[in-house]
């Protein structure tokens, strides 16, 4: 299928094997540089420097208003649409700066996915909704359209539980499965990166472990970004863990340490419920 | 405000559990080492029936961590804490043990006239359990620098063992005669060499606590 090679192509997939080697040897897919961010004349981002890599599942925590949503909506500047920001800094994507006028926004996001917390399928059927955003790019033909809305909905790990019924209405979905199928949405347009807003925030415990393992088996081909209220979320699904905190980094480190022996103390007593 | 005041609780009650169990193999250690110069049998019974006190404090510690792990989701510190819980109770047991071993030996020996006074054998316990005791107090007041300077003291206690075992062993050829008692005093200091390394285990787990990082004090 033409998409799928095409993105192979992009992103140079790496092995098993290969993905198992240290960061410093994978690719950085975003490099984040002295970004700031205001609100009007309140500051929402403070000097953030942060770099996220290929293959990994990178989470970021801190309480609310620390300034992760915002963030991560800079990522594929959808930030853009409050009329009142404003940015400083770099973000490289692919080491190209998407916060340069000149970048397009759609190909920024033919390349980004997002998933939302509450699941926002089309009004439409289930294979509507995955065969949109292709149709949009120009797809036409039935076959490689219906090739997308399986693979798409395979990739996703709801295939199985649709397939007899692709023409129903998405909204007939449980939530769980809206939220799956606005995974497997996201996937049908071959993108590069995946930011996730607290998208199982509103599911419950069963559904929220498929979505787990399914963002495990994702970042074998995708880089994601999650933010995360659920600290055990973050703890057992990311590689790399961003502690924010009004509107700053505060520590950026392997999961592993953030969770076991964090440097900084207010991380700690974030990660241990004492605050926020 | 503290958003986790029932745990902390916990945490404290935690400790003050392994406190007194700590208490309890000290007090039994103590008491094994005068029934052996007193060869005070019914003592040395005593203790190897109170045991059961101390191995039934691990399991209570134990079943407490298991909750607390399984209802608080515990990262970072409060997960040392309560793992480093799990590791020192299970220390302070073997504690206990080689307080009934040295019971055992006690009872070994019977009435048997001991063929020397028992003089270095207390001051090598006495070095293991101020070693205990520096351990303890390090767990209690989370001070990795004080499970340091404890686990210095291991290596006094092992030079002092290493002597008395060969001491111990010379009297045998001029004594074939009390070989059972004389072996079993020797037994009675391997044990108590046991503590110290025990005690050194200790205070390796505070030093996990305290700074996150794994410290073998008996390299």
């Amino acid at each position: 299928m033409e998409v799928f090679t095409e993105k192979k192509n992009v992103k140079g997939i790496q092995s098993d094997g290969e993905s198992k080697k240290d960061a410093s040897k994978k690719s950085i897919v975003y490099d984040t540089k002295d970004l700031n961010l205001w609100y009007g004349e309140d500051q929402a981002l403070k000097n953030i420097n942060l770099s996220v890599y290929e293959n990994e599942v990178t989470a970021i925590i801190g309480p609310s208003g620390c300034g992760k949503s915002t963030y991560i909506k800079t990522l594929n500047r959808m930030v853009e649409m409050v009329p009142i920001v404003r940015i400083s800094g770099e973000i490289l994507y692919r080491e190209k700066n998407i916060l340069n006028k000149s970048y397009k926004v759609e190909d920024l996001r033919t390349r980004v996915g997002m998933v939302f917390q509450k699941p926002n399928p089309f009004p439409k059927s289930i294979y509507e909704n995955i065969a949109y955003g292709p149709k949009i790019h120009g797809i036409r033909s039935k076959k490689v359209l219906d090739e997308i809305v399986e693979e798409s909905l395979k990739g996703a790990a709801i295939w199985d539980e649709v397939k007899d019924r692709l023409n129903e209405n998405a909204y007939g979905l449980s939530g769980g499965q809206q939220q799956r199928l606005c995974i497997a949405r996201c996937l049908a347009i071959e993108p590069d990166v995946i930011l996730m807003d607290e998208p199982t925030s509103a599911l419950d415990p069963i559904s929220t472990s498929k979505i787990e393992s399914l963002i495990q088996e994702l970042k074998k081909n995708y880089s994601i970004i999650i933010v995360t209220h659920n600290m055990q979320q973050a703890a057992r699904i990311s590689d790399k863990t961003a502690f924010f905190l009004n509107g700053e980094v505060i520590e950026y480190e392997n999961t592993n340490k953030i969770f076991s022996n964090p440097s900084d103390k207010r991380t700690e007593d974030y990660i241990t419920g004492r605050f926020g | 405000m503290n958003t986790r005041s029932v745990f902390d609780e916990n945490l404290k009650q935690l400790k003050e559990n392994l406190l007194d169990m700590a208490e309890q193999a000290e007090k039994a250690i103590k008491a094994s080492l005068e029934a052996l110069i007193a060869q005070d049998l019914d003592k040395a019974q005593s203790i190897i029936l109170r045991d059961k006190l101390i191995n039934e404090q691990e399991e209570k510690i134990i079943d407490h961590a298991t909750m607390l792990i399984a209802t608080e989701a515990p990262v970072a510190t409060d997960l040392r804490k309560i793992i480093v819980a799990l590791r020192v109770s299970s220390e302070i047991e073997r504690i206990g043990d080689l307080a009934v071993n040295i019971a055992k030996s006690t009872l070994h020996i019977g009435n048997e006239k001991h063929i020397k006074e028992i003089i270095e054998i207390p001051q090598m316990m006495d070095m293991a359990l101020e070693m205990m005791r520096d351990a303890i107090t390090s767990f209690y007041t989370e001070d990795a620098g004080l499970a340091r300077k404890c686990a210095e003291k291991d290596d006094q206690v092992d030079e002092t063992y290493g002597r008395l075992i060969k001491e111990l062993m010379g009297y045998i050829p001029e004594n074939p005669a009390a070989t059972n008692q004389i072996t079993q005093l020797a037994f009675v200091c391997r044990y108590i060499e046991r503590v110290a390394d025990h005690t050194t285990n200790i205070a390796e787990n505070v030093i996990f606590l305290v700074t996150g990082k794994r410290y073998d004090l008996n390299a």
